[in-house]
């Protein structure tokens, strides 16, 4: 069994039995798409909420919008069924709380809200999410079973 | 390669730490006249880093860490950092509050004079800053955050992720003599008005 790496605004995807993992989600979001069939998952670790914010050339996999695109793209290539593919979401957390709510600090609920918007617009199904709060997270998903596992720091571990 | 920074030579680079330099060293002597001790610092490091390799020199995105942030308004808007380990944040509040951390999670009277502390340091940093460059800096209310340094540094590259995948830190290590207090100041400055910093300073860009 591997671990693939997914970066900060980075995306991969990963068969069973291996699995795919991102480290210190603050304010960005985790977006998981897992067919069940396949057993092939993949994951985006998005940070901001639209590539109509982007300047000049755009890395896909930062965007909500552009990642979870490119991320379906990648999985039917790898062999995935689109029409199976189901979603989890985990991040977007507001990491330090500020009295004033400018668009910049209420950074994660806006990823959470984008990452949501993309996945109905592409009819992928939400089946769990842990978003919101004001945590750090690491999570791993198994392509064995398509399980989320999250870690924070106070919390310990707990699947999705 | 300069990753999109323009036309970065080594001159520049050695100008920036110079920046650091100077922020850093008023902030340490702040923090040593804060704590009665002496405190010393290492050379600034300017780096220009992809967004994965920002936790690096804190222990990885996943080290728990007890971080400052605040934004920098004004002429050159921008980022800025102070940030712990746990058992330096603990021999901070110790140092600070005349009291032993009351348990393993720090309580919201500590937090809270960690974060002051904070903004003190970084306060000295900025108005040296804005002094050496005749610009006007203003820092933003601070925040306390103790998580995973990813989690936390991240925020600190959503405003400038909007234009570059790399960031440019301008990173400054101190420590107390007996090193049971070390850190970094992070200043992350959006790379948009970098050339008014140089400017401001008569530095021509090559």
């Amino acid at each position: 069994m591997n671990i693939v790496k997914v970066g900060m605004a980075d995306l991969n995807v990963a068969a069973s039995p291996d699995r795919i993992r991102t480290t210190g989600l603050g304010s960005c979001v985790g977006v998981t798409l897992y067919d069940q069939v396949s057993k092939i998952g993949g994951m985006a670790h998005v940070m901001l909420p639209s590539s109509s914010l982007g300047k000049g050339e755009v890395n896909v996999a930062k965007y909500a919008d552009t990642a979870i695109v490119k991320l379906i793209k990648d999985l039917e290539k790898k062999g995935a069924n689109r029409r199976r593919l189901v979603a989890k979401l985990a991040g977007g957390a507001q990491m330090f709380s500020f009295s004033s709510t400018s668009d910049i600090m209420r950074i994660g609920p806006r990823n959470v809200e984008a990452c949501k918007e993309t996945l109905r617009k592409e009819g992928i199904r939400i089946l769990s999410e842990d978003t919101g709060g004001n945590c750090g997270r690491t999570i791993e998903m198994d392509c064995a079973t398509g399980e989320l596992h999250i870690r924070t720091v106070n919390q310990g571990v707990k699947a999705i | 390669m300069n990753k999109g920074f323009g036309n970065f030579g080594e001159f520049q680079f050695d100008v920036l730490k110079e920046i650091g330099n100077i922020g850093a060293g008023h902030a340490t002597t702040a923090l040593s006249k804060l704590i009665a001790k002496d405190v010393d610092m290492l050379v600034p490091h300017v780096q220009i880093v992809g967004f994965d390799e920002i936790a690096d020199s804190v222990g990885g995105p996943e080290k728990v860490v007890v971080a400052v942030f605040l934004r920098i308004l004004g002429d050159i808007p921008g980022n800025m950092f102070f940030i712990m380990d746990q058992s330096s944040a603990y021999s901070l509040v110790k140092e600070t509050l005349g009291t032993e951390p009351a348990g393993e999670e720090l309580t919201e009277l500590e937090k809270s004079a960690l974060c002051e502390v904070g903004n003190i340091l970084i306060g000295s940093y900025l108005s040296s800053l804005a002094d050496f460059t005749q610009l006007n800096l203003q820092p933003s209310v601070p925040a306390l955050a103790v998580d995973m340094a990813g989690a936390v540094l991240s925020y600190g590259l959503i405003e400038l992720g909007q234009s570059s995948d790399y960031a440019l830190a301008i990173d400054t290590v101190f420590f107390e003599g007996s090193e049971a207090v070390q850190g970094h100041f992070f200043l992350l400055p959006d790379p948009a008005y970098l050339g008014k910093i140089f400017s401001s300073l008569g530095v021509p860009l090559e």
